[in-house]
Parts: structure tokens; C-alpha cells; sequence
């Protein structure tokens, strides 16, 4: 079965639909799918529907969507880094669900798990509270949330073997593997193809079974916040 | 004749305990790791990080390595990197010992508002209400009160909810405070700030 694809728009062929729902790896402009989301803006794909813990910003990440207004729903933890989408948030243009950090990852891993529901005290007493179900457990009130099933997954790692076994790198880890786990279909851009054998069995961080397509492609990987310190002083 | 920001993280980090995991918020939380000394203290970033470094000297910063606030940040020998769904099963799990975070307002019967205020931009709750559901001890640290002089410690917050009775301890200029049955109990003043001082500046039943 051949999972490596030649770019990020072949890779994606016939799997784009107007509103479709599509899970994203990234936090912060760290570890995102960053050609992939070029390759859907380039689609024109409408009406989209991401789950994906941040937003980008105005020019890179998820946010060059916003520009283009092929967004219609975020289902999000922060989203504090994007002017164009607070103007769209604002104005009613695009709809917004807050989920606590952890409850968001959980959804995406529990529903890449068969797992269509779980409970958590996360958000017990609060406005994320509003509508769900409490039950309570040992005397403490949990709150049930839902597992994610997106239409489709995007992912950034750092390598791949040509069977889609991933490695990340540092924290550009992060929501990678649980958005992978819960798209029906799993797309994936690393930096590096290597041939079967190369990567280390112990040592894979999501086996290659989630993943569906591959692109290997040159990455800008952008510092959202760079900070220092002066050698002098250390 | 109160703490200034650094004498309030150097106050907090009296808190942690040697082989302490721990997780610091945005803002004067993150100062605290200046002030933990020779105690062995493992910093949590809930974006996957166990054993944060400081900051990287210039041309080494890393854009694979950054810390929740979207800093660039470094790595330690001891340092662990994982997923977003395994950083948040250790945190609701009760696996950190601690967190401290900065608030808006806190109540009497431990209740935080740290995440939005309606009619303003709501950025987001990010990873606020999954650690004060899940670590093991919450310790705020804040301004007493508002800019206006308004206490921000009151009977009831105002404000929205990130969680419902979760607060342990509140470190504010102007003093330490415990919540406790009943209402809030004065652990302690800070320098040149008089009990009485204390309970003026406190809207919550001070116990």
C-alpha cells in the first residue's frame, strides 16, 4: 500500500469536501501542518469545521483560512494570537467553541479510541459545564464530554519511514498524535522520509496504522515568541 | 510597604517542596522558577514538557522546543517530551503536585475566575480549568486589589468561573492567605502591611 504522496495537494486529492470537519496537530505555530494548510487554502475548500488547540496568526498557521474565509467554525482552547479572527468572531462571521486544553486533546484521543464519551471534573461548576450531563462519582461531580471523529486528520512530524511510523520532535509533539488518532483519514507532512528499517521499533511515537498519506516537504517553522537570555548574565 | 512582583514569586516558591513536579502560569508565576534555590523541582509545560529549562541564549533558540506561553525555552538532562492527551492525563490525574497561577478574582470558598471577562476579548481558557480540576495543590498569586483599590479577594467572584472551590492558598501583595471552612484564614502579612491593612483590602470573610 503506497502511503507517500509527491506534495501536500496530491496527498489531500479527493479527500476535501465544503464543510467538512478536520482535526489539527500544532500548539501555537509549533509542530502545524504548515503545507498542508497551504494546500487547502489553495483547494478553496468552504466551510471548514477545525478542531485545533490555537488559531495561528494572522499570516501563518490556520490563519491564512481565516483570511480567506474558508473557516466557519474553531473548536479551540486559545485563540488570543489572530486580529482577523477576533474581527470574524466579532462581527458573527465565524463560530467559536471554547474547550479546556485537556478536555480538547481527551476528545480527539478517546475518539480516535472508540471511546464516544467520558467524564471529567475539568470545567465541573463553570460555563463549559452548560448542557452536559453531571454524574457523580465517589462524591465528586464529573462532566461528560464527547469524543472527536473528524473527517479528516492533518499532522506535522518530525520523520516517517515509509510505512507512516512518526517520530516528533521536543514539544512540536504535542496535540500531533491524538489529532492524527481521531480522522477517519490521516494525512501527514514530515521533514524526512526514511526507508523502512531506519527508525528504531522502541522508539516510534505513533505507529504507522494512523496514518494514511505521507509528504516529506521543507518546513518554515516559525518562532512565535522568540526569547533569550544574555550569555553575560547566565 | 507591600511585595513587588519578585517578592511575591520568591514568597510562592517557599511553597514547593524538594522532588516537587510542578506547573507555573503566565505572568509572575513564571518568575517563581528564580526563586526556588537548591530545591530539586520539576517544571511541567502542559504542551508536553517535563523538566523545563530556562530561556536559550541568542541563535539557539529551537522552534520544536517552547513552553505553553509560546516561548522559546531549553531542555534539561532530565527533561521528558510527550503528548497533549498524556500532559493533560498526568495533570487531571493528580500527578503534579502543583500549580501556580495568576487570577482575576478569587473567592472565599476557593472559587477562580482567571480566564474572561464578558464584554472584553475572551482569548481562552487554555489549560486553566484542567489544572486547577486536577493538580494536587492551587496556589494563586495576585494583586490584592484592583487598580481602582477594589479587593479582587471577595465573598463571591463576579466574574466566570475556571473553577469551583479548587484554590488551596492565595499569595497577594499584600499578604498570605488559606481558604479554609468558613472563609479565609491570614497565613501571613506581608512586609510593612499591618493585619488590619489585610482585612480592610479583603472583601471575603477573613476567619
Amino acid at each position: 500500500m503506497k502511503k507517500v504522496y509527491d506534495s501536500a495537494t496530491e496527498a489531500l486529492d479527493g479527500l476535501l469536501f465544503d464543510g467538512m470537519f478536520i482535526a489539527a496537530g500544532g500548539f501555537g505555530l509549533c509542530g502545524i501542518p504548515e503545507l498542508l494548510l497551504q494546500a487547502i487554502k489553495e483547494a478553496g475548500t468552504k466551510d471548514l469545521t477545525f478542531a485545533s488547540n490555537n488559531a495561528g496568526v494572522d499570516d501563518f498557521g490556520i490563519g491564512i483560512l481565516l483570511q480567506t474565509r474558508q473557516v466557519k467554525k474553531m473548536i479551540s482552547s486559545y485563540v488570543g494570537e489572530n486580529a482577523e479572527f477576533m474581527r470574524q468572531y466579532l462581527s458573527g462571521e465565524l463560530e467559536l467553541e471554547f474547550n479546556p486544553q485537556g478536555t480538547l486533546a481527551e476528545r480527539m484521543r478517546a475518539g480516535g479510541c472508540g471511546i464516544p464519551g467520558f467524564y471529567t471534573k475539568t470545567g465541573v461548576g463553570t460555563v463549559i459545564a452548560e448542557g452536559k450531563e453531571v454524574k457523580n462519582f465517589e462524591g465528586q461531580d464529573y462532566i461528560l464530554e464527547r469524543g472527536i471523529v473528524a473527517d479528516l486528520s492533518i499532522v506535522k512530524a518530525w520523520k516517517a519511514d515509509v510505512t507512516g511510523n512518526l517520530v516528533f520532535r521536543k514539544t512540536a509533539r504535542n496535540f500531533n498524535p491524538p489529532a492524527a488518532m481521531c480522522g477517519k483519514v490521516c494525512v501527514v507532512e514530515v521533514e524526512e522520509i526514511v526507508p523502512v528499517g531506519s527508525l528504531d521499533p522502541d522508539m516510534i511515537h505513533l505507529p504507522g496504522i494512523y496514518v494514511h498519506r505521507l509528504i516529506q516537504g521543507a518546513h518554515e517553522k516559525r518562532i512565535e515568541q522568540r526569547t533569550t537570555r544574555n550569555k553575560e548574565s547566565a | 510597604m507591600a511585595w513587588d512582583r519578585n517578592q511575591m514569586a520568591a514568597r510562592a516558591a517557599q511553597e514547593l517542596q524538594d522532588g516537587m513536579y510542578v506547573n507555573l502560569g503566565i505572568g509572575i508565576p513564571t518568575l517563581v522558577a528564580n526563586y526556588v534555590g537548591d530545591k530539586d523541582i520539576t517544571l511541567q509545560s502542559e504542551n508536553g514538557m517535563l523538566g523545563m529549562g530556562p530561556f536559550p541564549f541568542e541563535g539557539e533558540e529551537d522552534s520544536d522546543l517552547i513552553n505553553a506561553g509560546k516561548q522559546t525555552i531549553t531542555e534539561l538532562p532530565r527533561t521528558a517530551y510527550f503528548d497533549s492527551a498524556t500532559s493533560f492525563g498526568m495533570i487531571r490525574g493528580g500527578k503534579i503536585a502543583a500549580a501556580i497561577l495568576g487570577a482575576m478574582e478569587v473567592a472565599e470558598n476557593g472559587d477562580l475566575a482567571n480566564w474572561m471577562i464578558p464584554g472584553k476579548l475572551v482569548k481562552g481558557m487554555g489549560g486553566a480549568m484542567d489544572l486547577v480540576a486536577g493538580v494536587g495543590r492551587v496556589i494563586v498569586v495576585m494583586d490584592h486589589t484592583s487598580k481602582h483599590g477594589e479587593s479582587k479577594v471577595l465573598k463571591e467572584c463576579t466574574l466566570p468561573l475556571t473553577g469551583k472551590g479548587v484554590v488551596d492558598r492565595i499569595i497577594t501583595n499584600m499578604g498570605v492567605l488559606d481558604v479554609v471552612p468558613g472563609g479565609l484564614k491570614i497565613i501571613e502579612c506581608a512586609e510593612g502591611v499591618t493585619e488590619d491593612e489585610l482585612r480592610a483590602a479583603t472583601q471575603a470573610t477573613i476567619v
